[in-house]
């Protein structure tokens, strides 16, 4: 197979997150209004120089990124939108850097935004897909958390692992979450509140479980000579991957997409799994960033519960690991929780990172991760960022 | 072990009755073979022509091949249990009053993976059987049993909301002068039945049956003509509110198509009962048991009309009573559609010609009453919409599926001429 172009040239830039709230009595439109404001001001760049614009939201309903041009004035000549929820970020970063290299569009904003209105999160399930409706939530409606409950009663099977194992995972999170004054979740967490905690589909207890919210964030993505000069922080694309239904027939999801991508994945990018310096990866269950920790390469199948038991993710530790406190403990904002690892992934290689910054930091691998069609996730997603421009 | 379900203590009149709430019914057309299944107590799956791939959950196009001549197929509903999950909470009503609610994946044998309920005694990673059943929205479900039969075992609340069990069970068999309500009665009791309420209309004429029913314990013989619109609802004002299955037998019946006959009398007094009874009885009793799905051990569960299989298509020896089951079985369609939003479900017994007296001039085989008792405790347990019962009955379908104007010709023969 033909080896495929590598990124260079592009920038990411301006990350921008609009703080989450539990419920909002705003909409969807309002909430990508205000990250994509947000990005277009950190850069200095004005609505009319925006003619790249791509979007992932799930409560825009009835409206696409084509209403949200007319909505909020836009004139792009390149338009995406992305429904891959949690892995929409890498996603929407790898066209927008193709668009930049073939010059269909100069400045691309990418923006990812939801409302929680009460019963919203009701609402988006009982429409999730076709194969949702006739053939998993007739069976308890558990939703999302009855899936991972299956997935994690098969992990624990399958590898040993313990929800003490899952449990320093959530706490680690939430200790860098207390570092970010925007996470909803503001108190410690011990493992013993974490084991002690309500049990929602056994074995996921309250803690495994991501809190629904309002919330959006935004990146620019542009030349390495726009940005210069606009003089704006940036990183580039060192690479990025995306995969769809990959292992259909694994009986039960205990990997996922990255394991056909990976070699790709660190070769276009010069390094291993040694050189990164921080991990993002997309945390709606504790389960799924161990999945991800192994297929990315970080240890062998199997091997994250020990891989947890010996390394420390916080931001001071020796593997860092969802900087600002992951979904688990700034909560989920829709299609925003697959950006949040993203914005703050560029912020970490930009040196813009604030109290969750890890010192240093160049290298930072984005996983993505999204929608349970029927029983696991059907989209993957990767991207390797490496500093550009620090601030 | 499932814990023995116990009677249910009396009614407390001073708490509320819960209002009916359903599980989810929403599903694409596709899916809904898996309903009709359900509806005859078979476990069927999509299976492509082309690639013979066994798939699930239902598509419009094969997984393997993107072939598109998909058909429902019978397959061997064994498989293994991967993982499982107690739901504790849910946003869906239906569950969260249910809570704690088991469902996991099972590895089919025939290849699918597919996620279901799972019954409380089936241990981690073992061998499971499969049921496709109709749960509360009347939509077809999947329940994962112990292979090997556990104690109690239909006992298991999880199963029983996919059943419309006699057990405990309060119910209304609607005429004491069919041949067949003792047998009926009786079958119901030994199922569990707590009360079995017999309809008798003409109270003051002697008939065969009389004797057989006074001899039942817990059979309560009550007034009732369902050609009589005071006397159905002075009934469902009795008794409406602890009516938990309501069995429609009564039937009027004549021999001959509409030649045979010099006036519409005959045919006027099978609509009365046939078919306009039926309409009575639905709209006196009706409103009640749709109030009292919800309503514990002995919730309302069932309706069940016993119909002629001729009332698929007709055949002119019976013309007129043919037609008038033809009317029923189209009401009781209606009634299915009306009953849903309780999660009332409506089963239909079709029967073939039974030995009795008016079948008399009819050679074999025919059915006795035993064997509609037993397909109807039967299609009870199982929450069956449809029952076939009896060799004709089965017959009439199979060909009426294969070609509903084939089968119309073979019933109008003219017979040869000289």
């Amino acid at each position: 197979m033909k080896q495929r172009l590598n990124y260079e040239g592009v920038a990411i830039a301006a990350p921008f997150t609009m703080p989450y709230q539990r419920y909002s009595i705003d909409t969807a439109h309002w909430w990508i209004a205000k990250a994509l404001r947000g990005s277009l001001d950190a850069a200095g760049v004005a609505p009319t120089d925006i003619d790249g614009f791509s979007v992932a939201s799930f409560t825009l309903a009835p409206d696409t990124a084509v209403g949200l041009t007319q909505h909020l004035g836009l004139c792009p000549r390149w338009l995406d939108n992305i429904p891959m929820g949690g892995a929409s970020a890498s996603v929407a970063l790898r066209r927008a850097a193709r668009a930049i290299q073939a010059g269909d569009a100069n400045i691309v904003a990418c923006v990812a935004g939801d409302t929680n209105q009460i019963d919203s999160f009701r609402n988006m399930l009982s429409s999730f897909s076709r194969f949702a409706m006739d053939a998993s939530y007739p069976y308890g409606y558990g939703g999302p958390n009855a899936n991972f409950a299956l997935l994690t009663d098969c992990y624990m099977q399958t590898y040993g692992a313990t929800r003490e194992d899952f449990g320093r995972l959530c706490v680690a999170q939430r200790d860098n979450a207390l570092r970010n004054p925007n996470a909803l979740m503001k108190k410690p967490l011990t493992l013993d509140d974490y084991i002690n905690a309500r049990p929602i589909a056994d074995p996921i207890a309250l803690f495994d479980c991501v809190m629904p919210c309002a919330g959006s964030e935004c990146f620019l993505v542009m030349s390495e000579e726009e940005a210069q000069r606009r003089q704006v922080p940036y990183a580039t694309i060192g690479s990025a991957i995306e995969r769809h239904n990959a292992h259909a027939e694994d009986d039960i999801q205990l990997r996922g997409g990255w394991t056909m991508d990976i070699d790709e994945l660190y070769a276009m990018a010069e390094c291993t799994p040694t050189d990164i310096d921080l991990l993002q990866t997309y945390d709606d269950y504790p389960v799924i960033s161990m999945m991800q920790i192994e297929d990315l390469g970080f240890c062998a199948k199997g091997e994250a519960p020990e891989f947890v038991r010996s390394h420390d993710l916080t931001v001071n530790g020796d593997f860092p690991h969802n900087t600002s406190g992951g979904q688990l403990s700034a909560g989920q904002a829709g299609a925003a929780g697959g950006f949040i690892g993203m914005v703050e992934a560029i912020r970490q290689v930009t040196g813009t990172a604030g109290a969750t910054q890890v010192k240093e930091a160049s290298t930072a691998l984005v996983s993505g991760f999204g929608m349970i069609n029927y029983d696991r996730g059907v989209c993957s997603s990767a991207s390797i960022l490496k500093t550009g421009a620090r601030a | 072990m499932t814990d023995e379900l116990l009677p249910p203590p009396r009614k407390d009149p001073q708490k509320r009755t819960l209002s009916p709430t359903r599980p989810p019914e929403a599903r694409s057309r596709a899916s809904l073979g898996l309903s009709a299944a359900a509806a005859e107590g078979r476990f069927a799956l999509q299976v492509c022509a082309e690639c013979n791939t066994v798939q699930y959950p239902p598509r419009d196009a094969c997984s393997r091949c993107i072939g598109t001549d998909l058909h429902w197929q019978d397959i061997a509903a064994t498989g293994q249990l991967l993982a499982d999950t107690v739901i504790q909470t849910s946003t869906k009503l239906y569950f969260r009053e249910r809570a704690p609610w088991r469902m996991g994946s099972v590895k089919l044998d025939a290849g699918p993976v597919v996620l279901c309920h799972i019954h409380s005694d089936c241990e981690k990673n073992s061998a499971v059987t499969m049921l496709n059943r109709l749960d509360a929205s009347g939509q077809g479900v999947l329940l994962a049993i112990p292979t090997i039969r556990t104690t109690h075992m239909e006992d298991d609340p999880q199963l029983r909301a996919l059943s419309a069990d006699p057990r405990h069970r309060r119910i209304l068999i609607t005429d004491a002068w069919n041949p067949n309500t003792p047998t009926l009665a009786n079958a119901l009791i030994e199922a569990g039945a707590s009360t079995v309420f017999v309809g008798e209309s003409e109270s003051w004429r002697p008939h065969p049956n009389r004797d057989a029913l006074a001899a039942i314990d817990k059979v309560e013989v009550l007034p009732l003509d369902v050609t009589d619109t005071a006397s159905v609802k002075k009934l469902a004002g009795e008794i409406g509110g602890k009516t938990d299955i309501l069995i429609n037998n009564a039937r009027f019946m004549r021999p001959g198509g509409v030649l045979d006959r010099g006036d519409t009398g005959f045919a006027k007094e099978e609509m009365e009962v046939n078919y306009l009874g039926m309409m009575r009885l639905a709209q006196a009793f009706g409103p009640a048991m749709c109030a009292r799905t919800t309503d514990g051990v002995n919730s309302a569960v069932a309706w069940v009309n016993i119909l002629s299989v001729n009332a698929l298509s007709n055949s002119p020896d019976y013309g007129c009573f043919s037609a008038s089951n033809a009317a029923a079985y189209s009401l009781s369609q209606s009634l299915r559609g009306e009953f849903r939003g309780a999660g009332l479900r409506v089963m239909n017994v079709f029967v073939g010609p039974t030995d009795d007296a008016w079948y008399q001039p009819l050679p074999p085989p025919k059915v006795l009453p035993p064997a509609i008792a037993r397909s109807l405790v039967d299609g009870l347990q199982r929450g069956l919409e449809d029952v076939w019962c009896g060799d004709v009955a089965k017959d009439v379908r199979d060909r009426w599926r294969r070609d509903p104007k084939v089968l119309e010709r073979e019933m109008t023969n003219g017979g040869d001429g000289a």
